[in-house]
This record gives structure tokens, C-alpha cells and sequence, in this order.
């Protein structure tokens, strides 16, 4: 393989899976945020906090 | 007797006579270097290692490089299998915090186009005449991350180790300088005046901590090649979001990281010897990693510009220029060209998430690139 079509191809799909990869992974972050939401997790908190206290 | 003395005169003179003029030049490069970490502030960190090993290794007869020498004993075990540049990686992941970047994932996107420098500048390199691992190595500069140059160039280039990483660390520190004007240049006032909105901490503490775990498995299988790439920065930032292991987490920031940092910058200073390191094509390595600092920021602003037409103008196009891996830096850059057209406008948390996003991105792209390298039977 010649030089120019290494760079350009190296370029297309490096560039573009690198791209890709981060799609991917902004997908996953905002699949977390949906099943794991801060207000949530802070709710269950609260509530064992006042369980305690009830105790 | 005489005889003796004149001989033990010669060992004592044996330095000054094997003197040669790339080694004075390279002492004095050494020299230089320690005045901009100690004097000017730049990189401090690796530029006082760095520079004081180039002075040592370019003092004639002592042999530090050779075989059995320490500087070689050093670089041999800890840059060549490449634990250095990894064990620095865990401290990076054990400082970072993704809470910005995972307040508004869409950033990270940022951190992919900051990374299109890379690729250019590979592409330059092969028309310049270099070797495509060589090409592979120079274009790494443009991940503007030290440990990333590091890891590739010390396996695919390690005759280019000296120049890559000294260039990535100088560029790094040089953001400053370098980004203002581009950004500048490629946006209208208004752009740079846009508001983004304030940042919350609404990021629950399961999703911190699945983050890393995720991150590491589904990048891990994309682009195997860079598994100990993202691993390493990856397990750092889980002992740090689980909050069950602060003995490592600290450890993994201060002391493993303060010793790492110096035994990797004396070897790395130790690579630049005069004879092997004043060719041209160091001048040239320098001057393409210049160019692929530059090409990041002008993707970066571009993606960024780009993003503000497609959320109705609420992106903030600055922030595109803190899509590179030069944390903290590249954001406060960010925020202080913001601040300079809208006292009121507060970038930093934005940026410091496209900032994030860019230092996965720099990972994510070497490991993409390596993995297409192996695929395509390069490695």
C-alpha cells in the first residue's frame, strides 16, 4: 500500500471510528443518566436518612 | 611516577576532551529547557526532569544510557514495556472528573473533532517522506497528551521518543499562546459573546461509577489495541468516583504520579543525546506537531460552530477549542476568551466537559488508530 492511500484511509476510518466510538460512548452516557438520575438516587437517600431518624 | 600522574591528569581531562559540539548544543537545549520549567512556568513538572536529563546524558563518559547505565536501566524498564507513560495514565484518571462532560455528554463529541489533528498531520508527515509508523508517532503530538505520545511513539518510533514528546509537552504548555488567536480568527464576535447556561451537578454517583466500568468494556472491544490506554485512565477515575479505595486514589495522584513523572521526564530528557537527537528531522517533528496543535483548535472551533447551529445558537463556540487533552488549560483558555468579549459569561464548566471529553478522545483516537493499524497489518 502506497503512502497516500494508507494516510487517507487511516484518516477516514481512524477519524471515523474515532468519532464513532465517542457517539457510542455519549449514548452510553446518556442511557446511565436515564436509568440512574441524580434526583432519584437522592430521594432513596433522604428516605433511609428519615427511616434512621424514625428509628 | 610521572607516568602515572600524566595518566591520572588524562582521566581527569577525558570529559572535556570527548566533548563535542552537538553535545554543548545539547546541554544548552537541556539548559533551556530547565529555564522555562523553573523561570517561565511551563510544564515545570516535566521540564525540569526533561532538561537536567538532557544536560546528564550529554556529558561525555558517564555512560548513563549505555547498557547496565542507570538512565537506561530506567527507560528500559519503564518506557520501553511502557509502564510509565500507563502508570501516569491511572494518576490522570484518578484527578479527572467527569461530571462536567457527563452533565452534557454532547461534548464529548468536541473531544472527537479536537482530534482531527491527529490525522492531517499523519497525512503531512507521509508527504514529507517519513515512514508511516514514524508518520503514525508525529501525528500522535496532535492528541496534545504527554502519555499518549509517549505509549505510541516509544513503541512504533522510539529513535523519534525524544522529539515526539518533548513537542507534545512544549505544545501543551504553549496553549495559551497558541489557541487565542485561531479561535479568534475562525469565530464572529457574536459567537463569542453567546451565553451558555449555568452548569448543575446533576449527575448521580451509580452513574460516576458505572461510567468507567462501561466506558473501559465497550472502548475496550471497539479498539482492542487500546485497552491498556483506556484501562489504565479509566480504573483511575473509578477508584475515584467508588470513593471505597482513597488510600489508592491518592496514592495514584501524589506519590505513584510524583515518581512516575520523574523517572519518566529524566529518561525522556536522557533520549536527547546531541548525535542522535540535532538532525533535521527533529526540526521537522517540532514543526509538525506545531501544525497539529493548530489543526486541533481550528476542528474544535469548527465542530463547535457547527453544534451551535444545531442547538439554535445555545453552544458556545470557544468551548470547541477545549476539545483537546491539555487539561485544565485548554478550558481556562476557553474561559478567559469568553470572559474577554462577555464579562458575564461563564464558560469554564462547559469547557472544562468538552476539556474531558478530549482527553477521552485522545485516548479513544490512538486506540482507534492502533487498532486500525494492527488491522490493517502495520503492527
Amino acid at each position: 500500500m502506497d503512502n497516500l492511500t494508507f494516510g487517507l484511509s487511516l484518516i477516514v476510518v481512524g477519524m471515523g471510528g474515532t468519532l464513532l466510538s465517542l457517539y457510542i460512548l455519549t449514548l452510553l452516557m446518556n442511557l446511565l443518566k436515564k436509568f440512574f438520575p441524580y434526583g432519584k438516587e437522592n430521594e432513596n437517600k433522604e428516605k433511609s436518612r428519615e427511616e434512621h431518624r424514625d428509628d | 611516577m610521572i607516568e602515572a600522574i600524566v595518566h591520572g591528569l588524562h582521566g581527569l581531562l577525558a570529559g572535556f576532551l570527548h566533548m563535542s559540539l552537538p553535545n554543548v548544543l545539547m546541554i544548552g537545549g537541556g539548559l533551556l529547557l530547565l529555564y522555562l520549567g523553573i523561570k517561565k512556568g511551563f510544564e515545570p513538572l516535566l521540564f525540569v526532569p526533561i532538561g537536567f536529563g538532557a544536560v546528564l546524558v550529554n556529558i561525555p563518559l558517564g555512560g548513563l544510557m549505555e547498557e547496565g547505565g542507570i538512565l537506561r536501566t530506567f527507560y528500559d524498564a519503564g518506557v520501553m514495556t511502557e509502564i510509565f507513560p500507563l502508570l501516569i495514565f491511572v494518576g490522570i484518571g484518578a484527578m479527572t472528573d467527569f461530571g462536567p462532560l457527563l452533565e452534557n455528554p454532547k461534548l464529548l463529541l468536541l473531544g472527537a473533532a479536537g482530534q482531527f489533528g491527529i490525522f492531517l498531520t499523519l497525512l503531512l508527515a507521509l508527504a514529507l517522506g517519513f515512514s508511516k509508523l514514524d508518520a503514525v508517532s508525529i501525528g500522535i503530538i496532535g492528541a496534545c497528551d504527554g502519555p499518549t505520545a509517549i505509549y505510541v511513539s516509544s513503541q512504533y518510533a522510539p529513535h523519534l521518543l525524544g522529539a515526539v514528546s518533548v513537542a507534545a509537552y512544549s505544545y501543551m504548555s504553549l496553549v495559551p499562546i497558541i489557541q487565542p488567536p485561531i479561535m479568534k480568527f475562525l469565530t464572529t464576535h457574536e459567537e463569542r459573546t453567546i451565553k451558555m447556561g449555568v452548569v448543575r451537578s446533576s449527575v448521580s454517583r451509580t452513574t460516576k461509577i458505572l461510567f468507567p466500568i462501561l466506558t473501559t468494556i465497550i472502548a475496550g472491544l471497539i479498539a482492542p489495541m487500546g485497552v491498556p490506554l483506556i484501562g489504565m485512565i479509566m480504573l483511575g477515575n473509578l477508584m475515584r468516583e467508588c470513593g471505597a479505595v482513597s488510600r489508592l486514589t491518592k496514592a495514584s495522584e501524589n506519590e505513584i504520579a510524583n515518581v512516575v513523572t520523574l523517572l519518566l521526564g529524566i529518561t525522556i530528557g536522557a533520549t536527547m543525546e546531541g548525535h542522535a537527537f540535532l538532525k533535521p528531522q527533529t526540526l521537522v517533528v517540532f514543526g509538525l506537531g506545531f501544525v497539529a496543535i493548530c489543526l486541533d483548535t481550528v476542528a474544535g472551533v469548527a465542530f463547535g460552530k457547527l453544534m451551535k447551529v444545531f442547538t439554535r445558537g445555545r453552544i458556545n463556540p470557544l468551548i470547541g477549542a477545549a476539545g483537546i487533552s491539555a487539561y485544565p488549560m485548554a478550558a481556562r483558555v476557553a474561559q478567559i476568551e469568553g470572559q474577554k468579549y462577555n464579562r458575564k459569561n461563564y464558560l469554564l464548566m462547559h469547557a472544562m466537559g468538552a476539556n474531558t471529553g478530549g482527553q477521552i478522545g485522545s485516548v479513544m483516537a490512538a486506540a482507534v488508530m492502533l487498532s486500525v493499524l494492527k488491522g490493517m497489518g502495520n503492527i
